[in-house]
């Protein structure tokens, strides 16, 4: 990879765009990529504390018993697991958006650990400047 | 064939799983010590190589098998 940073805005709540955000922030960090993921809207909600298991898209809700005993039988953990684990061997921050915390009513208490802290979206974009951003 | 001084079988996880393994492995291995990672994953083959270069770690040996691939990784710094 050309650039040594990477960033992820991650709007979608399912586990199904979930889980690719966290195996790629996963590879990054192996790679020892500085890695971003700024978390907005659904997205949040997911983290929340006791939110549960993320459901599948609505697409593919047809699937979601496979996808769940798949996941499950191979050891995936969810997303926030899967990014803490990514956290204990490389650079990765994950942000919530301010904008989404007030709209849901929410501190940073009320979120997974996982989340290290509460940005705006002015300050999140300066700090991932020049470097590749992924939306979801 | 290379004897590894910690063997983890991570046969049966998905991707990035034996990679995450192997690394968390390289960490408490000491110098010099070689960790052997069991993986039916089809990434780790080329994963666990490109880490090692960018991770400044050797891949003594690849051995592929019916059940999956031993990819053993001396710990050099």
């Amino acid at each position: 990879m050309s650039s040594d940073r990477l960033s992820f805005i991650v709007a979608a709540g399912q586990a199904d765009r979930l889980l690719p955000v966290a195996v790629l922030a996963s590879g990054a960090a192996a790679m020892q990529t500085e890695v971003q993921i700024f978390l907005t809207m659904w997205a949040v909600l997911a983290l929340c504390k006791g939110a549960g298991r993320a459901p599948v898209s609505a697409t593919y809700s047809g699937m979601t018993e496979t996808f769940g005993d798949q996941l499950q039988k191979h050891h995936v953990g969810s997303f926030a697991e899967m990014v803490a684990q990514a956290k204990e061997i490389g650079p990765v921050k994950v942000l919530a958006c301010g904008m989404s915390m007030d709209l849901f009513g929410l501190t940073l208490e009320d979120l997974d650990d996982v989340v290290d802290g509460v940005a705006g979206v002015a300050g999140f974009l300066d700090s991932a400047q020049e470097e590749q951003i992924l939306f979801v | 064939m290379v004897t590894a001084d910690r063997v983890i079988d991570a046969r049966g996880s998905f991707c990035p799983g034996p990679l995450m393994e192997m690394i968390r492995a390289m960490k408490t291995a000491e110098v010099g010590q070689v960790v052997e990672v069991l993986t039916s994953d089809s990434g780790s083959k080329t994963d666990i190589p490109k880490w090692a270069e960018k991770a400044g770690q050797e891949v003594v040996e690849i051995v592929s098998g019916d059940d999956g691939d031993a990819i053993l990784v001396r710990k050099v710094k």
